[in-house]
């Protein structure tokens, strides 16, 4: 690892930066970036440190919109009362996010840009229509859905000379519950092998809408289109067949947490006991 | 490779070091500073036997770049103890089996103050969630959780 290090101390500045380099790595709370360098995965020549680009904060705008900034670290996300009023269910996934250690240093925008598929806040993300925001110098701004930004493993929509500045949750529907459930055989700081988010509206005893994303079953956390269509206006007693669905929508490969088959079936489970407990 | 001047305080005192870019805030206090109480375990943020605290918080110092921690207060396990003197929960620890060989000890400490600090009465399931970060291949945790209990409602 050699590389040269800029320590932008604004957001502008840090844009100028990424213009001018567009093969400089960017760096927030740095717990992937260090592990990828160590295995040799990335080999930087130019590195961006977000850490002083005050970047972080979270706040409610007026059309009840929830901003993270992308620097906010996933425990301030977790601790907040603002994610907690805005979404109690977003807030806990923070929550699950190996350990309090790590929480205290990774990063909301760190962490999508790293676009792991085992993470734990881009299936909770997706499934609530979460936004991400993207800003290049200049002034340029655009936004894109969390399930268009990751687009392959540890690949992301960001452009050269983009970065990721924050994300966008929007309110939710009135009556919309959400959950995050993760399979974890081994131990609770693992990564899954499968984990599932649902945000789920019930009208009159049948599920009047539903979003649900997975983790840890393909390149991508995956949004599963098929099973939410096939739940729109089902009963209880339905759910365990819209569910069955998912196992055709997910593109599992065998791995240290489990065989591609014993995924389908864990991630039929996993989305059937997520939907269920929103029912209750 | 660029080269930063660093100024952090550490356990209290002010410190100022030149480092590399890529150089890890464990490296820096173990080989720069003198202070080898914080240990390298996994060097891959899992076994948190590293653990330090950064303006408060618990940090993985194995994947904590040096240049972070300009502007910041660090506290090690050598700045728990005051003048010598054992806090009640590193006193807990010796009383209640939390430690057995050893090595882990320093992160556990590091952990458990940063939970006492944040969580003074902690539940059970509050000293579990936040200590599964801190690994121990000895204790089998009960020493470690009894501990904390101990120190918490001393």
């Amino acid at each position: 690892m050699s590389y040269e290090l800029h320590r932008p101390r604004s957001l502008d500045e840090a844009l100028a930066l990424l213009e001018r380099h567009e093969d400089a790595h960017v760096m927030a709370g740095a717990t992937a970036m260090v592990l990828l360098m160590r295995q040799g995965l990335v080999r930087p020549e130019r590195v961006v440190s977000l850490r002083d680009a005050g970047m972080s904060g979270i706040r409610r705008e007026a059309d009840g919109t929830l901003w993270i900034g992308a620097t906010t670290t996933i425990r301030d996300a977790e601790t907040s009362d603002a994610v907690r009023a805005h979404c109690a269910a977003l807030a806990e996934t923070f929550g699950r996010v190996a350990t309090v250690r790590v929480r205290c240093q990774a990063t909301i925008g760190g962490n999508l840009a790293h676009a792991d598929p085992a993470q734990d806040p881009p299936p909770m993300l997706i499934a609530i229509g979460a936004e991400a925001e993207l800003a290049r110098a200049g002034g340029a701004r655009r936004r894109i859905a969390v399930e268009d930004l990751l687009v392959d493993q540890f690949a992301t929509a960001i452009d050269p000379g983009e970065l990721l500045v924050g994300v966008r949750v929007p309110p939710p529907a009135p009556g919309t519950r959400a959950t995050y459930v993760k399979f974890l055989p081994k131990t609770e700081d693992d990564y899954a092998t499968v984990s599932v988010a649902a945000a789920v509206r019930v009208a009159d005893g049948r599920i009047a809408d539903a979003r649900i994303a997975l983790g840890s079953v393909g390149a991508t956390a995956i949004r599963a289109r098929k099973t939410e269509q096939a739940l729109r206006g089902a009963a209880p007693q339905q759910i365990a067949d819209a569910a069955a669905i998912v196992r055709d929508e997910i593109d599992a490969i065998d791995d240290l947490r489990g065989s591609a088959a014993y995924k389908r079936e864990m991630a039929r489970v996993w989305t059937e006991r997520a939907v269920r407990s929103l029912m209750a | 490779m660029s080269r930063h001047t660093i100024r952090f305080e550490l356990n209290g005192a002010t410190r100022e070091v030149e480092v590399e870019a890529d150089r890890l805030l464990l490296d820096v206090l173990r080989d720069e500073t003198g202070l080898t109480g914080t240990k390298e375990g996994c060097r891959v943020g899992i076994c948190g036997t590293c653990t330090v605290l950064v303006d408060g918080r618990p940090m993985t110092s194995c994947l904590f770049p040096a240049v972070h921690a300009d502007g910041t207060a660090v506290r090690t396990i050598e700045g728990i103890a005051h003048d010598r003197e054992l806090t009640p929960l590193q006193t807990a620890f010796i009383e209640h089996g939390g430690f057995q060989c050893g090595i882990c000890t320093p992160g556990q400490i590091v952990s458990a103050t940063a939970l006492l600090e944040t969580h003074p009465r902690p539940t059970d399931e509050q000293i579990r969630e936040w200590m599964m970060g801190n690994l121990c291949r000895c204790t089998g945790y009960f020493g470690i959780v009894r501990a904390i209990q101990a120190a918490a409602s001393a």
